[in-house]
């Protein structure tokens, strides 16, 4: 990284005051504040050159357009939507009309965007291997953007917006500035939870949006759960008409998930839906019957219900005509298919498993039957010609996984212990353990966040290879639409440049001042962004 | 009418006795008496009226209660629709006994009120307006639509009063500024809570947003932004206003002689300058209690103060100041020798509170304090208002004992900072607070007037403002209003807190979940 002048000029005018008690709690430690030569970038870009030299954008005449040589032009509407977005994050305010007046001084007219490769990808949907890299040359009276691919001129385009600034008029500035980006980790990911809480379509989307000015790239949607079943199935409408809060209100339409995964898609986010079974499935068994196990109480039915049926021909049935559905509904290479928290105290107690068991050979050793139950699951899933992730526990519990399988560790004690195993055993894997974000305490808890490095295990290269990313996972006991936003944001921010920028990315400082400026930015682009401590952005939230 | 209604009501003392009854649940915070039964009404929105009792001393005109009308009519009929046909009409009769309708709520304004709901008419009985303004926000909660959308109301007798006489909520406007829109919707959410103070922590050391016509500078210099993070005085009036409507005092605090860092900007020679060794470092201490400039300004910044808050109390602060500027200054030494206050700076402290409380004392008001004020002995008249925000819970049952003894009213605040989050259910933790746990005399007791939910700001802006105080809030919102024998169980008050929580969000109040869960109609925003 080299950064060989300092940058002075700030988007965004914030000021931090410290307050000098703060009732009690002094354990809170505070990075301390000053400007960081990187200005407003977040995450950092891989290799930034920064000059002082600076350069109007005309509000009358500045514009995005396709490079010339591009290979991607105007019938690539994902490009021609991400143009408009970022004219309008950095003109908020409606364009000025008129006259372009003759310039006095050095002014940038146009970012001219340039997809490098033949195949820009324009109309596909972002994947595990899709290329995010990109370089930005802003000079006058043109930048340029060049990217192999639309996912990088995406990326491209919000490192753009966040070199924009106004100068003490006003004007929107940009300095000259160079820039080679590409992540550190292919898999950025961010889980929200639909089941605990009901999360309206509105929230969905703004945090798509969030999540892309932090270049997050994969929207994990934990859909299901015991609490509720919002997902509208097609094939078993029963699901959500029995299984979610409400019938109508409370629930996902085919339509609803394919606008989802549109507007995931304009903004080089994947959708990753996650059906887990065969526990935290209760709320399954409201709509189709047979489907979880029975619990016993002594020798009769208790009335309550276990895990999915592993035993049940039917069960089987039922998966595979489930997930053909959700194998089409959702057009992501990658399943993520639970397989967390079994507990085998009601496959214990039914005496159809007992036997069953006894049959198997499995003796009393229940994690044999979860390792069945999986495989035979793996074995259908695979029939649909996608890949598959699945919760830590799975391997942890000895089952047999095939070599492709993503193993997601979340379990937060010694999580540098389960990616050396999880790694050495050769299987791809990603981390959220250290990034619950549901968890809260008062204070600046981004820094816990942001100080986690993935890579931290005893391992070899080819080892630390196969650790793709991490996943900031907000799960919804205690968060719905009242509160998700100001939780997640600007805390998951940490999380994104952690997978993003460089390992060496670390001084919190410089990390400090770039991330309060940042979250004045996310505010005033309408996200609720809570505050990192004391202080104020010029343009406060206007919400509620 | 109203007679017949009484003779129903005794039949259906008796039905209680054999039907659990379930809409008994309906209010929060609860009310001293409350007994429902099964016996519902239709309400409709077309033939759903409020009146004055035709011997209410406040009558059509009163516009504290007309306004009133008007907002209930919304909160109660969330989704009116127009409706062609109605069925059974149905009448709120308000009497009122006193009509301050052009009145502020004050420190002994009555919020008593008796409500009688049977068929087709509910009494509403109070001694004030503000009484009447909790009876109408109760009524508001029994009434619930069923899955068909038609409204209903059970019939229900609640004689309901105050635990506690001060039941606030300090909001912080320094740390973070806080846009009007954010305090306006917090003292709505104030109102559904029968909360009746809004303390405004309105300037500290990181910024002064108060627009002083006085000393403008104040603000131009000291606040975030001279224009746009400032409170003008339309601002001030609007919240006022908006307060004065729901039965809510706003109690200004102007935080001396520490907390005042914003304050030095726009008033240079008011701050202390800190020495180090024997020339100025270049930073500032607490306000200079050694010049008698400070003093002036201070009785000009008050007089202003105090007749722009109507309120008959005024927060002084008082807290947490810091003496190593005062030991450092050469001019504040020679002072303290001059005094015969030796090296105590706490007397030093004490003069300048003095002078503080006197200066209040001069203009009409009461003095409210934080308990640092108290723990130095300072001489303060007994009329001033101590406000505990400290220490362990041993500590707190300790001081107030002490304060008590001594003979001082005070509010506490100590177990109420909601600004501290946890992951979980912390709610709890706020309802099972006994204010009244300490050893001391029935007359001691008398002495705790109330209580105080306090939102600092360090990292509270108006992203996180709502759903970080609701309905974590409305737990201290209960303790402080209801009887402590009626609402001692958490399990009970879960579910209907669960209720009153989507209550709130139906009314537009941006609470946040307690558990997993739904509401029937979901937040919309963002």
């Amino acid at each position: 990284m080299i950064a060989t002048l300092k940058f002075t000029a700030l988007l965004l005018a914030v000021v931090v005051c410290r307050a000098t008690q703060d009732y009690g709690y002094k354990d809170v430690e505070e990075p301390t504040l000053g400007d960081s030569q990187y200005g407003s970038l977040w995450p950092l870009p891989q290799k930034v050159q920064m000059s002082t030299v600076a350069f109007k954008l005309s509000g009358v005449s500045f514009q995005i357009v396709d490079a010339k040589e591009s290979s991607s032009g105007a019938s690539c509407s994902l490009l021609q939507n991400a143009y408009r977005r970022y004219d309008e994050y950095i003109f908020p305010i409606s364009r000025m009309q008129g006259q372009n007046k003759k310039k006095a001084f050095a002014s940038v007219s146009e970012l001219q965007v340039w997809i490098t490769s033949a195949d820009s990808e324009c109309d596909n949907y972002p994947s595990v291997t899709s290329d995010e890299s990109y370089k930005l040359s802003v000079d006058s009276p043109v930048a340029v953007l060049k990217a192999p691919k639309v996912w990088g001129a995406l990326r491209g385009l919000e490192t753009f917006s966040q070199l924009v600034y106004e100068d003490e008029y006003g004007a929107k500035s940009i300095n000259r500035t160079e820039i080679q980006d590409f992540p550190r980790f292919t898999h950025r990911g961010l889980l929200l939870d639909s089941s605990r809480h009901f999360l309206p379509i509105k929230v969905i989307l703004a945090n798509l949006e969030a999540m892309a000015w932090n270049k997050f790239n994969v929207f994990h949607w934990h859909i299901v759960d015991d609490p509720s079943f919002p997902y509208m199935s097609r094939t078993f409408p029963q699901l959500s008409q029995q299984g979610a809060y409400h019938p109508y209100t409370h629930v996902y339409t085919p339509s609803d998930v394919k606008m989802i995964i549109e507007f995931a898609r304009l903004r080089g986010i994947r959708v990753v839906s996650e059906f887990d079974t065969p526990g935290h499935t209760q709320s399954w068994g409201k709509g189709q019957k047979d489907l979880l196990t029975p619990c016993y109480s002594g020798a009769s039915p208790s009335g309550s219900f276990g895990p999915v049926n592993p035993i049940l021909n039917t069960t089987y049935d039922f998966m595979a005509m489930f997930f053909k559905e959700v194998s089409t509904v959702f057009p992501d290479a990658y399943i993520h298919l639970g397989g967390d928290e079994v507990d085998f105290s009601c496959w214990k107690s039914n005496p159809d498993i007992q036997k069953f068991m006894a049959q198997q050979g499995f003796g009393t050793d229940y994690s044999k039957l979860e390792s069945f139950y999986i495989q035979r699951l793996l074995d259908i899933v695979t029939t649909t010609n996608k890949g598959y992730m699945i919760w830590q526990e799975v391997i942890d519990n000895g089952v047999k996984l095939k070599s492709n399988t993503v193993v997601h560790v979340w379990m937060g004690n010694k999580f540098e212990e389960e990616l050396q195993k999880v790694t050495e055993a050769g299987f791809t894997t990603i981390l959220s353990a250290p990034w619950y974000l549901d968890y809260i305490s008062y204070g600046q808890d981004w820094q816990k966040y942001y100080k986690v490095e993935p890579l931290s295990f005893n391992g070899t290269d080819a080892q630390k290879k196969l650790v793709v990313g991490g996943e900031a996972c907000l799960w919804g006991e205690y968060v719905d639409a009242t509160n998700l936003t100001p939780r997640l944001w600007p805390r998951a921010s940490a999380v994104g440049e952690r997978l993003w920028s460089d390992k060496d990315v670390k001084d919190t400082n410089d990390a400090y001042s770039r991330l309060i400026q940042h979250r004045c930015r996310m505010v005033q682009r309408g996200i609720p962004a809570e505050p990192l401590f004391t202080g104020y952005c010029a343009h406060e939230y206007k919400g509620v | 009418l109203a007679r017949r209604c009484y003779k129903q009501w005794l039949w259906f003392m008796v039905l209680f006795m054999s039907f659990s009854v379930i809409y008994v649940d309906a209010v929060w915070p609860m009310p001293q008496m409350i007994s429902s039964s099964m016996a519902r009404y239709t309400l409709n929105p077309r033939e759903f009226i409020f009146q004055y009792s035709s011997g209410s001393s406040a009558q059509p005109g009163c516009s504290l209660l007309d306004s009133a009308f008007e907002r209930y009519f919304p909160l109660i009929f969330t989704d009116y629709r127009h409706d062609e046909w109605f069925r059974f009409p149905f009448t709120v009769v308000v009497h009122v006994e006193r009509a301050e309708c052009e009145g502020y709520p004050d420190a002994d304004s009555s919020e008593s009120y008796k409500l009688s709901v049977c068929s087709g008419q509910a009494a509403l009985r109070a001694e004030t307006v503000w009484g009447a303004l909790r009876g109408l926000e109760s009524f508001s909660q029994l009434v619930y639509q069923d899955d068909f959308g038609e409204y209903f109301v059970n019939e229900t007798k609640i004689e309901d009063f105050p635990r506690f006489q001060f039941r606030g909520i300090l909001l912080d406007t320094s740390r973070h500024y806080l846009p009007l829109h954010a305090i306006l919707k917090t003292l709505d959410a104030m109102s559904y809570n029968k909360f009746n103070v809004f303390h405004w922590h309105i300037v500290d050391d990181p910024s002064f947003p108060y627009q002083s016509s006085t000393f403008p500078d104040l603000s131009s210099k000291g606040a975030f932004h001279p224009s746009t993070h400032v409170y003008t005085q339309i601002d001030v009036k609007r919240v006022i206003a908006h307060a004065r409507l729901r039965g809510i005092r706003v109690l200004a605090e102007f935080d001396s002689p520490g907390h005042t860092q914003s304050w030095g900007k726009g008033q240079p020679g008011l701050l202390t300058p800190c020495y180090k060794g024997t020339v100025p470092s270049g930073t500032f201490g607490p306000v200079n209690p050694a010049n008698s400039s400070s003093y002036q300004f201070m009785t000009r910044l008050f007089k202003e103060v105090t007749s722009v808050f109507p309120d008959s109390y005024v927060h002084l602060g008082g807290d947490e100041v810091d003496f190593t500027c005062w030991k450092s200054n050469p001019d504040v030494r020679g002072f303290m020798l001059k005094m015969g206050f030796g090296t105590d700076y706490t007397k030093l402290e004490s003069y300048y509170m003095e002078n503080m409380v006197n200066i209040t004392k001069g203009l009409n008001k009461t003095a409210i304090v934080w308990q640092d004020v108290f723990d130095y002995h300072e001489k303060i008249p007994v009329d001033t208002v101590l406000h505990i925000w400290k220490g362990s819970p041993g500590q707190i049952q300790q001081e107030l004992s002490s304060i008590t003894l001594a003979g001082y009213r005070v509010i506490l605040a100590a177990p109420w900072y909601i600004n501290h989050i946890d992951y979980g259910q912390d709610w709890e933790k706020y309802y099972t607070i006994q204010p009244l746990n300490f050893t001391g005399t029935e007359q001691q007791k008398k002495l705790v007037i109330g209580g105080e939910v306090c939102m600092w700001g360090e990292y509270v802006d108006a992203t996180n403002l709502s759903p970080r105080l609701w309905p974590r809030a409305s737990a201290a919102g209960e303790r402080l209003w209801s009887d402590e024998r009626m609402t001692s169980s958490v399990i009970d008050a879960f579910p209907r807190l669960v209720d009153f929580r989507c209550r709130l969000l139906r009314r537009g109040i941006q609470a946040e979940p307690l558990f997993v869960g739904h509401c029937r109609h979901e937040y919309q925003g963002i």
